[in-house]
């Protein structure tokens, strides 16, 4: 990470800030816009985006780091490290057909969403590998958090606060990851025909196996069938050496015999098939809202029946159970179900995607309890004094 | 060392302090006498020593909730405490503050192996986790050197590492959930037993944040299933460059092995006099490398990092054959501290984190460094991950050589910074790194880290004299 203040394209930011701070004028803070539907819409006088924030400034393959600009289109930092064998860990996403869009999504977007692939059961979430930040907080001072190192522990963790914020407490200028090598190999054992219940029990004994599977999802037949496959599957990834994938699949496959004959994929259709999940194919061409759920994964099942009755709902699970996609209508009914059934199963949820008119008009993520409220609406100005950056996004008046 | 000025009216009212947390904790949870009190003086940093105004054991977040509503309404500090094994004085009192002791929260709530997660209270033991679970297979992955004795609460108070973190990452990464106690003594749940909550990351701020922003009461952690088996090997070296190539080497070929340990030749000769663990005395340098899988897959995976070390003209290679003997090649690794210990009277533990491409010129003037002020020093290092462990040998009785230790160690630390890398990989900034801060932190990157110590505890009540440079221009450090 840099250390002097030159950073192209980062002074611009830091004036913009400061002249939205000493007017007091709400300003919209995004990358591409790629995945502005996310959440609840800004009502932002002016915008400050990231497009002059681009190119790689910093790439250790041997010591597993990569920084760039916050606006460096996301593809151009897979490439570069594709081409030295190595990929990002928490597989993050691409959302453009979700939300109909073709703007290349940012790192800075990335992170300051925090979504992450199927990977993230296994690996973290692409928060665990946010290793340091350069940003300017709503008083357009340059706030540097973390580094270049894979252990850091000096001081507060900026980084993590800062990752999955939206915008709502700096602008991201400057972000170092950590990569690690590309497998050799990839490789999925796949129980067809089992039912949600059974098939998130074959999910989490394929997770506690000492194999290291690293992803595991539970396809309904409807979302399956957009897949290719015939019926409702559960599927287990393996990524490592090619003679451990074959090994690891082989002995999950036999261990797990009791789910029924189990096929396996072979490392393209295993490619094909999870960046299928992680995009959240199965949900494309839905037309109205669509949410994710995070609950802990036995009660995956429960929560999809629950959405299912009172809906009709489209979905599917990744992260073994633990994250529910949810596709339905864009309707305040559909919406008070989601938050009942999620809030009773002790997780989360986010409205994902919706019209404007559904997520200006209700809460998109849980209210919380009064005491962090508090706290959150402290920390907020803790960063944005006046509330310029992204006001809104998260919360109603934060 | 500077220490802020105890609040004389505090002081004034112990009497009464301590009646009023009678009053809230049965008789054996308050702690008022000196003789009592002493085991709390000091923590894993004892170059430092003072005795608190007293010591709570509290036995429920409920307690530690009307604890802390007490003091923040009496205005009186407050010093989270889990084992004390800090090795940067994170727990070490000030005279007229009140230690709350996590020891006596040390039940395990909850164990669910289908969702892969367990609630524990603050005060288990790291070892008390994976004891826990792994006669079912299952471990808690990281794995702090003080793991027998170190608590839950601390090791998410300064997010601690260990041998494991390349493959299994630190605390920050196996967490799920927090029930955590504020100043004002309310109590609130972080996450649960999902993964990433919606929200700002109070999760990942929290952990690691020094017992500047709350009391954690209870941790819900990630637990996995442990692989087949693990076997470790040796390789050493000519000269730490070459070493420094070698670990380069091996993660360029797309190996990550689950352990990647370095020591250089002072380190190697206090290892072997101590543990007997057969390490070539004639190296320069020594990795330890540690691989997982089925006996197959490790027999892949050792063959082919031999091969690559076979590149480095190493000095000597040794697979361990058996279980047996990857515990032999650790058993070095991991009484380094006491071996250490045996040559020295006494000794500071340095945790800087440094690029992996610099280790050969900092290890260069490290060395430089030590024969220029005479302290002896011996490196042990997380090769894969960049931390340092300079183990600086001083004599405490004689103060010349304290402090000469104490600013050796601070300049090895100027130079992790000064070379891309940080002032604490692991152990925590506490009171021993808190007036470097500003070595790697600008005056507005601290002063934003401040701001939100004020959004949490505006009276600066919670660990205070920690983390953040009494000597700034910033009032509230030393005025609270």
């Amino acid at each position: 990470m840099s250390e002097a203040a030159g950073f192209a394209g980062e002074a611009g930011v830091i004036a913009a800030v400061r002249a939205a701070y000493a007017s007091g004028t709400p300003v919209e803070v995004c990358g591409n816009g790629s995945k502005s539907g996310m959440l609840r819409p800004v009502q932002a006088g002016a915008r400050i985006d990231t497009q002059a924030l681009t190119g790689i400034t910093l790439y250790s393959p041997q010591e597993l780091v990569i920084g760039a600009g916050a606006g460096t289109p996301m593809a151009e930092i897979a490439a570069a490290v594709a081409d030295k064998g190595q990929q990002i860990t928490s597989e993050p996403p691409d959302f453009s057909a979700l939300f109909g869009t073709t703007a290349p999504q940012t790192l800075g977007g990335v992170v300051a969403t925090n979504l992450s692939g199927p990977r993230r059961v296994a690996w973290g979430a692409t928060r665990d590998h946010v290793m340091g930040v350069r940003a300017v907080n709503g008083r357009g001072e340059l706030v540097r958090s973390g580094g270049r190192v894979l252990k850091n522990v000096t001081g507060l963790d900026i980084c993590k606060l800062l990752s999955g914020s939206h915008g709502t407490l700096a602008v991201l200028t400057e972000i170092v990851l950590k990569v690690l090598p590309r497998p050799e190999r990839r490789g999925t054992v796949v129980f067809a025909g089992l039912d949600p219940v059974r098939g998130v029990a074959a999910l989490s004994a394929a997770l506690g196996s000492p194999y290291a599977v690293c992803g595991a999802a539970y396809l309904p037949a409807e979302a399956a069938a957009s897949l290719g496959f015939k019926h409702s599957v559960a599927l287990a990834r393996i990524e490592d050496f090619a003679v451990s994938v074959d090994y690891r699949t082989a002995k999950l496959r036999d261990e797990l015999a009791e789910f029924g004959a189990a096929e396996v994929l072979d490392d393209a259709a295993s490619v094909a098939a999870w960046a299928a999940i992680r995009d959240a194919a199965p949900l494309h061409g839905h037309e109205g809202a669509i949410w994710r759920i995070s609950v802990r994964p036995s009660a995956g099942p429960g929560v999809a029946q629950a959405l299912s009755a009172a809906f009709g709902a489209r979905w599917f699970m990744d992260w073994g159970g633990g994250l529910l996609w949810i596709a339905g209508p864009a309707t305040q009914q559909a919406h008070a179900a989601v938050m009942a059934a999620a809030n009773q199963a002790g997780g989360t949820w986010l409205l994902f995607r919706a019209p404007d008119s559904l997520r200006a008009a209700v809460p998109v993520i849980p209210e919380e309890p009064a005491a962090l409220a508090r706290i959150t609406a402290s920390v907020k100005a803790a960063f944005d004094p006046k509330g310029i950056l992204n006001p809104g996004r998260m919360y109603a008046g934060i | 060392m500077l220490q802020p000025e105890p609040k004389r009216e505090v002081l004034a009212r112990r009497d009464a302090i301590v009646a009023g947390l009678r009053e809230i904790l049965p008789e054996s949870g308050v702690i008022a006498e000196t003789l009592r009190m002493k085991p709390y003086e000091t923590d894993g940093l004892p170059a430092y020593r003072q005795m608190p105004l007293a010591v709570v054991l509290p036995e429920t977040t409920e307690q530690v909730a009307a604890v802390l509503q007490f003091l923040h309404r009496e205005g009186v500090r407050v010093i989270p405490r889990g084992a004390g094994t800090s090795l940067s004085g994170g727990a070490l009192p000030l005279a007229d503050a009140v230690v709350v002791g996590m020891m006596r929260m040390n039940r395990i709530l909850e164990i669910d192996y289908a969702d892969r997660c367990a609630t524990v209270q603050a005060g288990v033991t790291n070892i008390g986790i994976t004891n826990a679970v792994q006669g079912d297979g299952f471990f808690y992955a990281p794995d702090p050197s003080s793991q027998l004795a170190c608590m839950i609460g601390g090791n998410v108070g300064m997010n601690s590492g260990g041998a494991h973190c390349l493959r299994y990452g630190v605390t920050a990464n196996n967490l799920l959930g927090l029930r955590v106690v504020t100043i004002e003594g309310e109590i609130i749940d972080i996450g649960g037993h999902h993964l990433d909550a919606a929200g700002y990351d109070w999760l990942g701020l929290l952990t690691g944040s020094e017992g500047q922003l709350v009391v954690v009461t209870e941790v819900i952690v990630r637990i996995l299933r442990g692989p087949e088996g693990a076997r470790a090997m040796l390789a050493a070296f000519n000269s730490n460059e070459i070493a420094g190539q070698c670990v380069d080497s091996i993660i360029s070929s797309g190996i990550i092995p689950v352990a990647l340990e370095f020591m250089d030749r002072p380190a190697i000769h206090a290892c072997e006099a101590f543990a007997h663990a057969g390490y070539p005395l004639d190296a320069e340098a020594l990795l330890i490398i540690e691989v997982e899988g089925s006996v197959a897959e490790q027999d892949y995976l050792l063959g082919r990092i031999k091969q690559i070390c076979g590149k480095f003209d190493p000095i000597s290679l040794k697979v361990a054959e058996s279980a047996e003997q990857s515990a032999a090649i650790w058993k070095g690794r991991k009484g380094a501290f006491g071996a250490v210990g045996r040559i020295s009277p006494d000794y500071l533990c340095m945790d800087g984190t440094i690029p992996t491409g610099q280790l050969p010129l900092v290890l260069r003037r490290i060395g430089e460094m030590s024969d220029a002020c005479g302290l002896k020093v011996a490196n042990i290092f997380h090769a894969g991950d960049g931390n340092l462990h300079p183990l600086i040998m001083f004599d405490a009785n004689d103060p010349a050589s304290f402090a000469t230790a104490e600013k050796f160690g601070a300049d090895i630390l100027r130079l992790c910074v000064e070379v891309g890398g940080c002032l604490t990989g692991e152990h925590g900034v506490g009171v021993e790194k808190r007036d470097l801060m500003p070595v790697q932190f600008s005056p507005d990157d601290l002063a934003q880290q401040r701001r939100i110590k004020d959004a949490f505890d505006p009276g600066w009540l919670l660990n205070p004299s920690k983390v953040f440079p009494l000597a700034a221009p910033h009032t509230q450090a030393l005025a609270a």
